[in-house]
């Protein structure tokens, strides 16, 4: 064993999430990505003497909604509290945050690992708080350049319990966190772009101790990969101390990408002292258990919620059901086509077979969808009732429909002559001919065992056919007429 | 309180100050007198007594998420000590390394 693999990491994680609200926490200023700098500033963000702060009444909603989706306690009594320190990209000199009252406390979030087994991460608490605004040091020789845009919009703050063990596991707890706040519809989902980042408490242990090592934090992760590899590194540093014999020290570190390594930003001795203490400004918020119900409501549905929805009461397979909860897309447009028709898991085999591969075959997404539920709800209907063969749908009505979304499946397939004919006496007609074409063949199939005669039948009785039959019909007629 | 070098340093360090010894000396005399004064606060009795946080009780003072522009660029920067078009300009913060 070497000496990495004596060792486990120990890890808690603090994700920063955006809230999309319209504007921003305390001010009214526009909270949108991507405007030109300092275009969304108010005197509020500039902290102008005189100006007071008033709490944006979504963010709550929204930090709340957080919190039930993840099993929460709501705090009924919230006070905000100032954090102070002095940077530029601050300009009270304070961030007003949450200290003593965090808005939602001891929650968890449910990890579903590849080989099927789940794994539970407590949270500590979810906070309010305001983001700070943007420094660049590298576009100007002399200065620091300011913009103020992102000075006070909306974040929560996700702290978990240090139940992480691996950086693998941190980057698939961060990942976990994101469809929840993406079906309650506020967090943003790309990655990287500032719209969520996490902080990273990492300590090691020899296994089987239950003692915690000595914790550093690792600063401002905003990807996947930053986080597992960061935190990789830094276990692997931390070990290496350990194993020279020195102490790891009570240290807030950033990563550098490009070097594959942490490095010290302050010591403990050098740590900042935030001085919290309750936000005068800023009135107390009650949250009553009406209110919490309200908020409870007016929750989409969840992802885990979904997927328990879809085996119990729609019978799909887990696979099928994780596939639609993996895409919400496609989620909506069969719960809608769910409405219009009770073939379910025919809908579900069309959504995640022949319509996800003709979208993927012209670069389209799910939320593209040419077909209304409508629309797909007849096409399941009419391969269901067997009208159309299921390949014939897939291959030829489904790309016209894709083309005329606002025609009919049945007129379409009338038209394009895609009907099976669900004639039976032409049928027996027909069967009887090929019979009677064929004797030597119909000789081997019933003296000789050559069952697999029947393709070559099947074969000649569509070819001859001058309209479509339905194979599955035909198929049958055609074995009792050989088994006579 | 004990008012030496080492909260002199401390309290600089946060307000991002410097002071040199003899401002240090001056610093020293000041805070005495200004701790002093407020220690006097120290001689009532509040046990039992909740902080006061708050003058008046009010609660849920919360506005609608309705977004406003209520400044231009121009009027935002032109406070700015240093700035350039775009941007407020500040010494550089941030060194890399260690």
């Amino acid at each position: 064993m070497n000496k990495y693999e004596q060792y486990e990491t120990v890890v808690g994680l603090e994700v920063h999430a955006q809230l999309l609200t319209h504007s921003k926490i305390f001010a009214p200023d526009p909270n949108a990505f991507g405007a030109a700098p300092n275009t969304h500033v108010s005197h509020i963000t500039l902290a102008h003497p005189g100006t007071l702060p008033v709490l944006n009444e979504k963010a709550v909603a929204y930090a709340v909604m957080m919190g039930l989706a993840t099993d929460c306690q709501i705090q009924g009594y919230n006070q905000f509290a100032r954090k102070n320190y002095f940077y530029p990209d601050l300009p009270k000199g304070y961030q007003i945050s949450q200290d003593k009252t965090p808005i939602c406390y001891g929650g968890q979030v449910v990890l579903k690992n590849h080989n099927g087994t789940t794994k539970t991460i407590r949270l500590t608490r979810i906070h309010l708080e305001e983001d700070a605004g943007k420094s660049s040091h590298d576009q100007h020789e002399a200065y620091s350049q300011i913009d103020l845009n992102r000075a006070g919009t909306p974040l929560i703050e996700i702290v978990s319990e240090p139940d992480l063990r691996s950086g693998e596991e941190a980057a698939t707890y961060f990942r976990a966190c994101a469809p929840i706040g993406a079906v309650l519809g506020y967090l943003r989902r790309q990655y990287g772009r500032g719209s969520r980042r996490c902080d990273a408490n990492v300590s090691v242990r020899k296994h089987g101790d239950p003692k915690l090592g000595q914790r550093v934090e690792i600063k401002n992760m905003n990807s996947l990969r930053n986080v597992k590899r960061a935190i990789e590194s830094e276990a692997k540093r931390q070990i290496d101390l350990i194993e020279q014999g020195e102490r790891v020290l009570q240290q807030t570190r950033s990563y550098d990408a490009d070097t594959n390594t942490t490095f010290a930003l302050r010591t403990k001795e050098n740590e900042d002292d935030y001085r919290y203490f309750p936000e005068p400004d800023l009135p107390p918020v009650v949250l009553t258990d009406a209110y919490i119900e309200q908020c409870r409501a007016t929750m989409p549905e969840l992802p885990q919620q979904r997927y328990t929805r879809y085996i119990e009461q729609t019978q799909l397979s887990p696979y099928d059901a994780q596939q639609l909860t993996d895409d919400l897309a496609a989620a909506q447009l069969f719960d809608q086509t769910a409405q219009l028709t009770q073939h379910t898991k025919a809908i579900a085999n069309w959504l995640l077979g022949p319509i996800r591969n003709y979208l993927h075959e012209h670069q389209l997404t799910m939320a593209q969808c040419p077909l209304s539920a409508q629309c797909l709800a007849e096409l399941v209907e009419l391969v269901e009732a067997g009208k159309v063969s299921f390949s014939t749908a897939a291959q030829q009505l489904l790309p016209a429909l894709a083309q005329q979304p606002n025609a009919k499946p049945q007129d379409l397939a009338t038209q394009l002559q895609l009907l099976t004919h669900d004639d039976n006496d032409l049928t027996a007609q027909i069967i009887a001919q090929v019979l009677a074409q064929h004797p030597d063949k119909v000789k081997a199939y019933r003296h000789h065992g050559k069952k697999g005669l029947i393709g070559f039948f099947m074969g000649e009785v569509m070819r001859l056919s001058t309209v479509k039959l339905d194979p599955k019909t035909t198929n049958k007629m055609l074995s009792e007429a050989l088994n006579n | 309180m004990q008012i030496n070098d080492e909260l002199v340093a401390k309290l600089a360090n946060l307000a991002k100050l410097e002071f040199d010894p003899t401002e240090t000396e001056a610093i020293k005399t000041d805070l005495a007198q200004i701790i002093g004064f407020f220690e006097q606060i120290n001689v009532i009795d509040t046990e039992g007594v909740e902080p006061l946080v708050y003058l008046n009780d009010a609660s849920n003072t919360l506005r609608p998420d309705v977004a406003a522009q209520l400044l231009t660029r121009e009027q935002a920067l032109q406070n700015a000590p240093l700035r350039d078009d775009a941007h407020i300009l500040v010494p550089k913060v941030i060194k890399k390394g260690g």
